[in-house]
C-alpha cells in the first residue's frame, strides 16, 4: 500500500531535459520508480537515456497513461507548469521547484479545490515510499520500508528524523515533504488523512516548525478523526522573532505561531512532542514496541 | 486636532525564513499613490537641511516622521509636529541619527500635516491558513488593532476574498456597512480604497497591506496617513523597481553580506556558530545547541545546493562575527553533497586560517568520501561527530 506514490505511479517529469529534472528523474527511476514520460517544450521527440520527452503533457498522458506528474521547472514557469499537469487529467501533482509566488499558489490551491486532484509542494522534496517508488529528491537510501508514516514542512530535516528512526531499526510507509511555502498544494490535514486510511501505516510522525497554524488545525484532526497514534516534533524553538507577516498574520490565525504555542496545542490534545530529532524517534520506538 | 502619526507595532510572527521584503512608509505610500489611494502630500528627507527644504515646499505645519523597519517610532519620539519650515528643521536634526528599537534612523519622511476627524482601520492581508486574502476594517482606528482585536472583536469586521473571483464593489459595500460608516460620501471613499488596496496588493504580490490610521479630514475627505506595506520575496523577479526598493543599508551588516553571498543567516546573541543544509535541519541545530546548554551565534542556512564555494561564502559571514568560538556543521546530504561540503571545510579553513573548533557532523550523500576527506587532512581544529546531537554537545563543550 504506501500512500502517494507506489508500484502503480505512472511518473511523468515536466523539466526532465534540465540538469535538476534529469539527475532526480533518473535517480528517481533507478530506485524502482516507473518513469514514463519527460515535457519540455519544444524538446518532444527526444528522449533521456530512455524516457521519452513530450511538448506538452497531454500528449505524454495520450501516448503513455502517465498518472502521476513531477514538476521540475524554474520558479517563473512553475504554476503553469502545474495548470498544464492538472488540465491534462493528472490526479497527483508533485511540485519540487523554489520560490513559487505566494498569490500564484493562492490562486492554484482555489483552483484543484473539489476536483479530486492531490497536489505536494511546491518548495518540498517530494514523496518516498520505501522499495515501492520515489517521486522527488529524498534519498532513498536512508529510509527502509516499514509501518510509520512521516509527512514534515520540511527536506533535510526529514531526512534526519528518518535516520533516526532507521538507526532504531524502523521503517517508514512513505515520507512525504509538503514543503513550507505559505501556501501548499497538501497541508498536514490531507497528508494525515491519507495516512489513516493506509492499511501499511500503523504509526505517523509529523515534523513541523514555526510559522502558520497547520500544526494546530493538525492537533485537531488526529484528536477527532485518527485511530493511530502520531508523534510530533517541531523546530524553532529558539529561534528569533522571524521576519514574514505583519501583526495582522497574527489576529487572523488566532495562533502565536511560536513552536512553544504548537507544542501546547499538540500535547492539550494527547500527542506527544519530542524536544529533539533523536527523542522523536525514541518516542516512536517506544510505542511501536508497546 | 492635528495629525500624529500612530505609533505602529510591526510585531512579527515568528517564520523560517526572510521571504518577504518590508517597505518604509514612504514607499508604501509610493506604491498606494500608484493605485489612487489617497496618501498627503511629502517629501523624503536624509538632512535637516532637506527637510527644511521639503516644509517650505509643503508649506507648514509638516509633520517629521522617522522612517525605520520597526514599530513604536511614535513612542520612541520619531514623529513629531513642526509649526514653521525652522522647526521641521530642528525636528529632523532631533530625529535623524535616532536609534530607534536598534534602527538608526537615516530618512525622515516630510508631510502636510492633516487635520483628524476621526481615525479608521484597514488592511488586506494574505492569509495563508484560509489560503485567501484578508481584508479587515474598522472605525476603531489609530490604536494598536491587536488590542480591538481583543477587546472588541465586533468592531473588527473581517471578510475574505475569494482569489478566483476577485474584488468586486459589494466587498467595499459590505465593509463599510458592516463596519457602521454612516456617512454616504464616506462609505464611497472608503469602497473605492478597499478595490485599489486589493489592485496594490494583487498587483504588486503583497503579503500585507495595511492603512493605520485611515483618516476622515473636517472637510470629509478620507486618506492613508500611514502605510505598511509587505511584498512576497519570491514574486520580486517579475517586480523589479519593488525590488530595487529593499534598503540594504538598513539590514544587519553580515545578513547583508549574507544576502550578497547567498546564504540565509539571521544573526542571534551566542558564541556556537550553527551551519546547516535546509531551514528545517538548521532551526532545529540551532535548538539542540540550545538545549544542551550552548548558546548559538547564528542561524546559517547552506540552502539546497551548497558547492564548495557555498561553504566558504558561509563561513566568511559566520566567522566576521567576534563572539564565535566554535562552529557547528550539521549537513545531512541530500541534494547536497557531502565531499563537496568537507571541501569547502578545507578550503575556508586554509584560506581563512580558522583557528577555533569546528564540529562536523555529515550523513546522507557522500557522508563517507566526506568524513574521509576531513581526516585525512589531519587539521587538529577539526571534530568529526557522529551525530546531531553527539555534535552539538561537543560545539558547546569547544565554545568557552
Amino acid at each position: 500500500m504506501a500512500i502517494l506514490v507506489d508500484a502503480s505511479t505512472r511518473l511523468v517529469v515536466q523539466g526532465l531535459t534540465g540538469s535538476e529534472g534529469r539527475f532526480h528523474g533518473l535517480r528517481n527511476r533507478s530506485h524502482g520508480t516507473n518513469v514514463v514520460a519527460g515535457v519540455t517544450p519544444g524538446k518532444g521527440g527526444q528522449d533521456v537515456e530512455g524516457i521519452p520527452v513530450f511538448d506538452t503533457v497531454a500528449s505524454a498522458v495520450a501516448e503513455t497513461d502517465a498518472n502521476t506528474a513531477m514538476v521540475f521547472v524554474p520558479a517563473p514557469f512553475a504554476a503553469d507548469a502545474m495548470y498544464e499537469a492538472i488540465a491534462a487529467g493528472i490526479a497527483t501533482v508533485i511540485c519540487i521547484t523554489e520560490g513559487v509566488p505566494a498569490h500564484e499558489m493562492l490562486r492554484i490551491h482555489g483552483h484543484i479545490q473539489g476536483r479530486g486532484i492531490t497536489l505536494v509542494g511546491p518548495n518540498c522534496p517530494g514523496a518516498l515510499s520505501p522499495g515501492k517508488a520515489n517521486v522527488g529528491i529524498i534519498p532513498a537510501e536512508i529510509f527502509r520500508e516499514g509501518a510509520i508514516g512521516l509527512v514534515s514542512r520540511s527536506g533535510t530535516l526529514t531526512y534526519q528524523i528518518g535516520h533516526e528512526l532507521t538507526q532504531l531499526g524502523l521503517g517508514n510507509s512513505t515520507i512525504v515533504g509538503i514543503g513550507g511555502d505559505p501556501v501548499v498544494g497538501s497541508s498536514f490535514l490531507e497528508i494525515l488523512a491519507l495516512f489513516e486510511a493506509d492499511p501499511q501505516t500503523q504509526y505517523v510522525v509529523m515534523v513541523g516548525e514555526i510559522g502558520g497554524d497547520e500544526e494546530e488545525k493538525a492537533a485537531a484532526f488526529i484528536e477527532s478523526e485518527m485511530s493511530k497514534p502520531v508523534v510530533a516534533y517541531i523546530a524553532g524553538f529558539t529561534a528569533p522573532p522571524g521576519k514574514t507577516m505583519g501583526h495582522a498574520g497574527a489576529i487572523i490565525s488566532g495562533s502565536a505561531g511560536t513552536a512553544q504555542a504548537k507544542k501546547e496545542a499538540l500535547e492539550g490534545k494527547g500527542i506527544r512532542v519530542g524536544t529533539t530529532p533523536t527523542e522523536t524517534a525514541q518516542l516512536v520506538a517506544e510505542i511501536a514496541s508497546a | 486636532m492635528l495629525a500624529h502619526g500612530v505609533a505602529d507595532s510591526r510585531r512579527r510572527e515568528p517564520d523560517r525564513l526572510a521571504r518577504a521584503l518590508d517597505l518604509y512608509e514612504y514607499q508604501g505610500k509610493e506604491l498606494f499613490h500608484r493605485y489612487g489611494i489617497p496618501t498627503s502630500d511629502g517629501r523624503l528627507a536624509t538632512t535637516p537641511a532637506h527637510a527644511r527644504a521639503a516644509a517650505e515646499e509643503l508649506g507648514t505645519p509638516v509633520v517629521v516622521k522617522a522612517q525605520v523597519l520597526t514599530g513604536g517610532r511614535g513612542k520612541a519620539g520619531g514623529i513629531k509636529l513642526a509649526e514653521s519650515a525652522d522647526e521641521a528643521e530642528a525636528r529632523a536634526a532631533d530625529i535623524l541619527g535616532m536609534d530607534i528599537r536598534g534602527h538608526t534612523v537615516t530618512k525622515v519622511w516630510i508631510e502636510r500635516a492633516s487635520d483628524i476627524e476621526r481615525e479608521y482601520y484597514l488592511s488586506l492581508t494574505f492569509d495563508r491558513s484560509a489560503k485567501k486574502p484578508l481584508f479587515m476594517f474598522t472605525t476603531q482606528g489609530g490604536i494598536d488593532i491587536e488590542e480591538v482585536a481583543a477587546t472588541n472583536p465586533d468592531a473588527l469586521v473581517r471578510l475574505h476574498v475569494d482569489p478566483l473571483e476577485g474584488c468586486h464593489p459589494w466587498h467595499g459595500r459590505q465593509l463599510v456597512y458592516e463596519g457602521a460608516v454612516t456617512d454616504p460620501g464616506e462609505q464611497k471613499q472608503i469602497a473605492s480604497i478597499v478595490g485599489k488596496l486589493y489592485e496594490a496588493f494583487v498587483g504588486c504580490e503583497a503579503m500585507l497591506c495595511e492603512i493605520n490610521p485611515l483618516i476622515v479630514t473636517p472637510t470629509g475627505e478620507v486618506r492613508a496617513l500611514d502605510s505598511k506595506f509587505t511584498v512576497d520575496d519570491n514574486a520580486l523577479f517579475r517586480h523589479a523597481d519593488i525590488a530595487e526598493m529593499r534598503d540594504v543599508s538598513a539590514a544587519d551588516p553580515l545578513e547583508a553580506l549574507a544576502r550578497e553571498k547567498g546564504v540565509t543567516y539571521v544573526k542571534l546573541d551566542g558564541e556556537v556558530g550553527v551551519l546547516g543544509n535546509g531551514a528545517g535541519l538548521t532551526m532545529s541545530t540551532v535548538d539542540v545547541v540550545t538545549f544542551v546548554g550552548g548558546s548559538p551565534a547564528n542561524f546559517c542556512d547552506l540552502g539546497g545546493g551548497g558547492d564548495a564555494q557555498g561553504v566558504v561564502d558561509a563561513l566568511e559571514v559566520i566567522t566576521r562575527d567576534p563572539q564565535v568560538r566554535a562552529i557547528f556543521f550539521n549537513i545531512f546530504g541530500g541534494i547536497t553533497r557531502c565531499d563537496e561540503v568537507a571541501r569547502g571545510i578545507l578550503q575556508a579553513v586554509e584560506q581563512m586560517g580558522i583557528t577555533y573548533p569546528i564540529v562536523v557532523r555529515l550523513d546522507g550523500t557522500n557522508a563517507e568520501d566526506g568524513r574521509r576527506i576531513l581526516t585525512d587532512s589531519a587539521l587538529p581544529n577539526l571534530h568529526a561527530e557522529a551525530t546531531m546531537l553527539d555534535g552539538a554537545r561537543r560545539a558547546v563543550e569547544l565554545a568557552v
